[in-house]
């Protein structure tokens, strides 16, 4: 049975480890079933898209003066020219057990986990994924911190504080941050920081050549992406929090006599974290599979700009990559926060 | 996929733009002084700046794109064959010299630029003593067979030119390196290697312009055990000075001396860097800016800076910029299966109506867009007249349009009061867009209603490649631009103008032209070995295409290109129309 006034969005167990385990196991499957879906719709999309559109992928992988028959033999390369049922399924099997290509006398064997090749710098996807995947996933956590700590902090100050100066004044500031384009503040702090006052050098360094200089490279990235989502972090924070104050066991925690300190940090906080927590799941998640604006900005190798490459040159299997890791970062991220959600809030867990 | 929110803020993005842009211009006050060049603006079009031989350093690329491939046979783009030299070698090369010399051929592996026997059917080339490959052993006549003949193998490495196919087995009876039965994969008979010095390409028609072909990367060796297929581009084995060190796809390449190659073997490479580097950036202004502040050389793909970088270097670094032709002739061509554009009358009445500045501006005017085009032939190309030859006054008295002959023509054509027709452009590129805005505003002034029509630029070829969806849309004017592959009238205009080129995709001859007199002249051209004479059949042909008025030429396009300070040996050579990367030298560092 579920205590609580408010409808708990997942229920977890503390302390039942089997019950917790069968939960977790449904979750990852449903989580399997998602890819395998999504999957399918990718693959849809890229088989029908170009029908309807009328346009031939296999013709901008030829040069210049094309005959059909070599623009024929690359679609036979790229396997374009297999129903899509078949293009989907040599994908799944090859994750599992790899896949040998063979096409004009050219025999290459891609072991497990084999999501293919690229259709334009004939790499193996997986090594390109798991190369660009830790600079994305440093962009978004390095973000993610700057983001919570002072979007939350501005948004419970704000909160306290209502209507004064400090809570005017960071709303103003919450509001350009959240209307800003990346590609606006990116430039301009790039424009002000790198090119004019010399701060940052603002060019990415890989960590395993230089800490250091992999850490002053990302800075102005960090504090861009958080700018952004640090803006909706204060909002909804102060948001919630306003609603929370006005609840009843915080009345009751006041008349008891506690300090202000223990009233805000302690029962207050707990509920304001739960959306916030909800928010955090899904934009990390999403984040982890590529922060496409920001990484071209600043030409960040990460999954983001390897995307947005691909998208330019029709490469299906690396886009495929990438939607891959997204959709499992999401889910991943989701499960976690369904996880956590029993720590902050005790309202949620089963009695 | 998308992750960040930024959608539905499109007017405050519109004003964040104009304020980056101003930003931008601003921000980049006083750049590195060291890269900042004296040599003046302009300076090293058609001609060295900073001759020094001075060796060392690391010369820094940085690239908007990566190349299309840096396997030697899969390549199309030019900074790509540019880049190519580093790493591979070719029986002959372009020489080593600015403006139009560069476009002119020199020996490279091959001891002279053969003996042409047997009526211009036979090539006889001997290979230079000493040249070798990254391991130390001698590049053999067979190894140059070898790497021509995968341009046979388009079912695995796709991409390339294939000239030489075209030309050595036009029956198309070679199945490719991968699919030979004979033992040594080297059963292409039209090539011949009775030694490993000699190497005799026998053609079953004559072209005059085979040396040229030659010249391409896509003609270098390889050699088999090395030849690793499909992934070759991801490593290719070197034959030139620097060798691959590292290289990721979209985000950098490394060249390292090939401590094997020899001067002395090399007529044409200097070798002056220690290290080529290239860094790729996905963000194009970001580049520009890293460029003027002196953190990188040159821009790998020669395409000139954006306009942002544009404004500030014109007005801090002047000195740093040359203004060079890019090779590109930018038109409208006329396709003759759309009404009423099979009647010379009304595509002439294009022609007189089009107000020929106001195109060039949309270009971005006589600096960043070009000289006005006044005929189809561009100044790189043997033959070709510039803008003395302008039959229908474009860059003269009508350069503002001529609207009374307009008319004259239009009813002639049987339309005196104009006519509908549609413009087809290419929608990733917002210049292009501009041009056609501008010629559908001064057609409207003679009666002429053009609807605009974007189509996605990836698609040129099934969408105006294909003739029948070009008279299924009903495209009258097709805007396009281009440039030759190798500097001859055959290299640039032959796929362009020849009847006998019309595709059913792919299609570059948009015009549909079908004229007796055009196509023999590019068949006596490709018999003709006098190179005097064959300037004058080009001069011919790019006559007969103007008089039937099948184009209307609105640029000899040109761009702006940074030049840091450090580079020694600069130049621009109208074999790439870009810098000459091969002989670029660094300035020894203080």
């Amino acid at each position: 049975m579920i205590t609580g006034r408010r409808e708990a969005p997942a229920p977890v167990i503390r302390g039942r480890p089997k019950a917790v385990l069968a939960y977790l196991i449904r979750r990852l499957f449903a989580a399997a079933v998602m890819l395998v879906v999504i999957i399918m719709v990718v693959f849809g999309i890229f088989y029908l898209v170009p029908k309807w559109a009328g346009v031939d992928i296999a013709a901008s992988f030829v040069g210049k003066q094309a005959d059909p028959a070599a623009v024929e033999a690359v679609r036979e390369k790229l396997g374009l020219s297999d129903p899509v049922h078949l293009q989907a399924w040599g994908f799944f099997k090859g994750i599992f057990t790899g896949r040998t290509y063979a096409t004009g006398g050219d025999v290459v064997h891609c072991s497990a986990p084999c999501f293919g090749y690229s259709f334009k710098s004939e790499q193996a996807v997986w090594p390109v994924l798991t190369d660009r995947f830790p600079v994305t996933l440093g962009l978004a956590l390095g973000a993610a911190v700057l983001w919570l700590v002072f979007g939350v902090a501005a948004g419970v100050l704000s909160a306290l504080k209502r209507g004064s100066l400090w809570d005017r004044s960071a709303m103003v500031v919450a509001l350009a941050g959240v209307s800003l384009p990346i590609y606006f503040t990116g430039m301009l702090s790039l424009a002000t920081f790198a090119f004019g006052l010399k701060w940052f050098d603002a060019q990415y360094v890989p960590f395993g050549r230089s800490p250091g200089g992999w850490f002053g490279g990302m800075i102005l990235p960090w504090i861009t992406l958080a700018f952004l989502y640090a803006a909706m972090y204060a909002r909804i924070t102060r948001a919630t929090m306003m609603e929370v104050l006005g609840e009843d066991y915080i009345r009751t925690a006041r008349a008891k006599g506690l300090r202000e300190q223990t009233v805000i940090g302690k029962h207050a906080m707990r509920s304001t974290m739960t959306p916030i927590l909800t928010m955090l799941g899904m934009d990390l998640g999403a984040l982890i599979g590529g922060a496409i604006l920001t990484e071209s900005t600043f030409n960040l190798p990460g999954l983001g700009q390897a995307v947005l490459n691909a998208i330019r040159n029709q490469d299906l299997p690396i886009i495929l990559g990438v939607v891959l890791i997204t959709s499992l970062s999401v889910l991943l991220a989701n499960l976690a926060v369904d996880v956590l959600y029993a720590v902050i809030d005790p309202r949620v867990r089963l009695t | 996929m998308t992750t960040q929110r930024a959608s539905a803020r499109r007017k405050q993005a519109l004003a964040a733009a104009a304020v980056v842009a101003g930003l931008l211009t601003t921000a980049a006050c006083g750049g590195g002084s060291d890269s900042t060049s004296e040599a003046g603006y302009d300076a090293a079009n058609n001609k060295v700046v900073n001759a020094a031989a001075t060796k060392g350093g690391t010369l820094k690329f940085a690239g908007a794109q990566d190349g299309d491939s840096w396997d030697t046979t899969r390549s199309y783009y030019g900074f790509a064959w540019n880049f190519m030299r580093y790493y591979s070698r070719q029986l002959v090369t372009y020489k080593t010299e600015p403006g139009r010399a560069g476009a002119g051929l020199q020996p490279d592996l091959a001891t002279d630029l053969g003996k042409v026997t047997d009526g211009g059917r036979t090539y006889t080339f001997t290979l230079r003593a000493g040249s070798t490959w990254e391991d130390g052993r001698p590049i053999t006549a067979k190894d140059v067979k070898y790497g021509i003949e995968r341009q046979w193998a388009q079912d695995v490495l796709s991409g390339g030119p294939v000239y030489l196919k075209d030309i050595l087995d036009p029956d198309g009876a070679y199945p490719g390196p991968y699919q030979d039965e004979s033992a040594d994969k080297l059963g292409l008979k039209a090539i011949e290697t009775p030694d490993d010095t000699t190497i005799v390409f026998r053609l079953p028609q004559p072209n005059s312009d085979f040396p040229q072909m030659l010249a391409m990367p896509s003609a270098s060796p390889v050699r088999q055990d090395k030849d690793t297929k499909s992934k070759y581009g991801l490593h290719p084995f070197s034959s030139g000075p620097y060798k691959f060190e590292s290289y990721e796809p979209g985000k950098s390449l490394e060249l390292v001396r090939n401590t094997q190659w020899k001067e002395a073997s090399d007529p044409v490479r200097k070798a002056y860097p220690d290290t080529v580097a290239v860094t790729f950036f996905s963000n194009a202004n970001d580049l520009d800016q890293r460029l003027i502040a002196g953190d990188y050389d040159l821009d790998l793909s020669q395409t000139g800076l954006s306009p942002q970088g544009r404004q500030t270097a014109l007005k801090q670094h002047k000195g740093n910029l040359d203004n060079p032709v890019s090779g590109y002739v930018r038109y409208a061509a006329f396709p003759q299966n759309v009404k009423p554009f099979d009647n010379e009358h009304c595509r002439k009445a294009v022609i007189h109506g089009a107000d020929h500045v106001s195109l060039q501006t949309a270009r971005g005017g006589p600096v960043a867009g070009g000289d006005i085009g006044t005929n189809m032939l561009p100044g790189s190309i043997p033959g070709n007249e510039g803008q003395k030859y302008d039959p229908y006054a474009i860059a003269g008295a009508d350069k503002s349009g001529n609207i009374a002959k307009a008319k004259e023509e239009l009813a002639a054509c049987g339309k005196p009061n104009g006519f509908d027709t549609t413009i087809a452009v290419r929608n990733n590129k917002p210049v292009e867009v501009a041009t056609a805005q501008s010629l559908q505003a001064s057609l409207k002034k003679i009666g002429i209603n053009a609807q605009i029509d974007q189509y996605d630029g990836a698609q040129t070829s099934g969408i105006v490649g294909s003739p029948a969806n070009v008279e299924k849309k009903g495209y009258g004017i097709v805007i396009d631009g281009w440039a030759a592959d190798f500097p001859s009238v055959q290299g640039f205009g032959r796929p362009l103008w020849d009847g006998k080129y019309v595709l059913e995709s792919a299609n570059n001859n948009y015009a549909l032209i079908k004229d007796p007199a055009i196509d023999e002249l590019f068949d006596a051209y490709a018999k003709e070995l006098d190179e005097g004479t064959k300037a004058r059949m080009a001069t011919q042909i790019n006559h007969k295409v103007m008089e039937g008025g099948y184009y209307l030429p609105f640029t000899y396009e040109k761009y702006l290109n940074w030049r840091s300070g450090r580079l020694t040996n600069v130049y621009m050579t109208d074999a790439y129309n870009g810098y000459d990367f091969v002989n670029l030298g660094l300035k020894p560092s203080k």
